[in-house]
């Protein structure tokens, strides 16, 4: 294939420091990876290996210690996301690049069909259109309509991962992170989710997932990568 | 994205004031207090840029000089040093540079304040619509009925019920009177918004409310906002961005969920490790 990734990863490592016990931790060390359009890469790898940390890193949640993280732009531009502004990072996350994780930051009163339109909303498109979009996507995931009108405080974990897993997808990020999209979720939701996911594939979104389960990763990767346990030098 | 502010160096210092104030004052010392001639260096050396619709966070602990960088930035105090070019659609304005009525017009018309301390942002002596009413009579020409409609809309807004807007803000609670402020700083539809602890000391559902009307302004209006506070949740809902302040310097900024999941400074660490 002489196509060029839509990400790169080189040589990524991160190491946090803690200033309180004056202690070095390595998270990931020495990753490589790429990430095509259309096409999902899996990481795999033990507990511990910062398969999370690797994630963070690209979404810049993480600041990366080192290596180079390079990103093809929708414009063309391929841009060291290690090194991008805080502005730049800020538009690719409202146009270009989603993050599902397994937690649901959101207003204390917002409703789920706004919380999942959200990242429409922000791309400019109007409430209306934002919201039919939203219940299409909440239908497809099975969450009960009566649950659309409320906030998702109260939701339980399963509920709340397809409600973030909703607002992942809808404004069909080019690159989308998944951390773990289906690891509360039961044999037959899941199979909605991975359905999901291989649509937005197919129209091109290009993935970098974690899944709990290797079945999962049998089913979906086009890609696998596996990570070590970073070495600790005491 | 287009710049709206650019804040550069801008500091204050409280009293006299002497060539070693600075260099002997922050986090490094553990002091705002200047040793030698006593005076409180509450800011030095801040430096932002905002653009529209942005939400940037400030926070830091008590006494930082988080109030003070936006008391400055409203004009409620002249800087010691430091400037701030706000980018109007009619151009640039240097903030420290204006004349009085030019600094009055950009406070009435295009600035919009909500006050850590409610008794600074209203007037207490007349009315909730009557505080809304003054500032739209001091930027638009309105006939009363206007006005009034004016100001019961707002108030709607803001949730305060408009069957109070004749009483007196000093009788409502304090998360009234917040509310009553930012119908009042909104009142004008300024792209500038600053809000200083907003939420601080009002009971969940209340502060629930506010930061839901918050972000609802900043999607409706693309209203730009600086927001101070010490709460971490707030920072962690409304900012994009966070500066970390600490004796008057920012000693950390960033992405906001990068602050909070991965803060570089010592105290930040113990900030954010404090919170949890
Ligand atoms: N008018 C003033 N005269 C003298 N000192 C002042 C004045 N205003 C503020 N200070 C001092 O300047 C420093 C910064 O105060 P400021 O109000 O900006 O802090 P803050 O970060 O807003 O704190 P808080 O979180 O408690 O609101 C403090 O040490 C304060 O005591
Ligand atoms: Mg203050
Ligand atoms: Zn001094």
């Amino acid at each position: 294939m002489t196509r060029k990734p839509l990400l790169s990863v080189e040589n990524l490592s991160k190491t946090f420091f803690l200033h309180e016990q004056n202690k070095v931790i390595p998270s990931s060390s020495q990753v490589n990876l790429t990430v095509y359009a259309g096409k999902l890469t899996a990481l795999i790898g033990p507990t511990g290996a910062g398969k999370s940390s690797v994630l963070k890193s690209i979404y810049r949640t993480y600041l990366p210690s080192s290596g180079r993280l390079l990103y093809e732009t929708a414009a063309g531009v391929t841009l060291d996301l290690a090194l991008a502004l805080e502005h730049q990072i800020l538009e690719l996350r409202r146009e270009e690049i989603g993050f599902v994780t397994q937690f649901l930051h959101t207003l204390p009163r917002q409703k789920t069909l706004d919380v999942v339109a959200m990242p429409l909303y922000r791309q400019g498109v109007d409430k209306q259109e934002g919201r039919a979009r939203a219940a299409e996507l909440l239908a497809e995931l099975n969450i009960p309509e009566r649950l659309w009108e409320v906030p998702p405080a109260t939701f339980s974990g399963g509920e709340k991962q397809r409600v973030n897993l909703a607002r992942g997808l809808i404004a069909s990020p080019r690159l989308l992170l998944l951390d773990e999209p289906t690891a509360s979720l039961d044999a037959k939701t899941t199979d909605r989710v991975v359905n999901l996911i291989q649509r937005k594939k197919e129209q091109g979104t290009g993935m970098l997932a974690i899944f709990h389960h290797a079945d999962l990763v049998k089913r979906m990767a086009d890609e696998v990568v596996e990570l070590m346990v970073p070495v600790v030098n005491v | 994205m287009d710049k709206i502010l650019e804040v550069k160096g801008l500091s204050q210092v409280y009293g006299p004031g002497c060539d070693l104030c600075f260099a002997s004052t922050g986090p490094d010392f553990e002091t705002n207090i200047c040793p030698h001639c006593g005076s409180i260096v509450a800011l030095h050396d801040l430096s932002f840029d905002l653009y529209k619709g942005e939400i940037l966070g400030i926070m830091g602990e008590s006494g930082s000089g988080k109030s003070t960088a936006v008391k400055c930035l409203y004009f409620d105090q002249m800087p010691v040093g430091g400037s701030a070019t706000f980018f109007d659609d009619s151009g640039q304005k240097p903030l420290f540079k204006l004349n009085p009525a030019q600094r009055r017009s950009l406070r009435n018309h295009r600035f919009g304040m909500v006050y850590q301390n409610p008794n600074l942002g209203l007037n207490f002596d007349i009315s909730a619509g009557g505080n809304i009413a003054e500032r739209l009579l001091m930027s638009q020409v309105m006939n009363y009925s206007e006005i009034r409609e004016r100001a019961r809309e707002l108030l709607a807004r803001t949730e305060v019920l408009t069957e109070r807007m004749d009483e007196l803000p000093k009788n409502f609670s304090g998360g009234m009177q917040q509310r009553v402020q930012i119908a009042k700083a909104l009142a004008t539809r300024p792209p500038l918004l600053l809000l200083d602890e907003v939420t601080t000391g009002l009971d969940l559902s209340v502060q629930a409310k506010i930061l839901d009307l918050i972000l609802e302004i900043q999607s409706e209006l693309n209203t730009a906002m600086i927001v101070v506070t010490h709460d971490l949740g707030v920072i962690r809902l409304l900012a994009g961005r966070t500066l970390v302040m600490k004796y008057g310097r920012v000693i950390e900024r960033g992405l906001t969920d990068q602050i909070l999941e991965d803060p570089q400074h010592a105290y930040t660490q113990q900030l954010v490790a404090s919170a949890l």
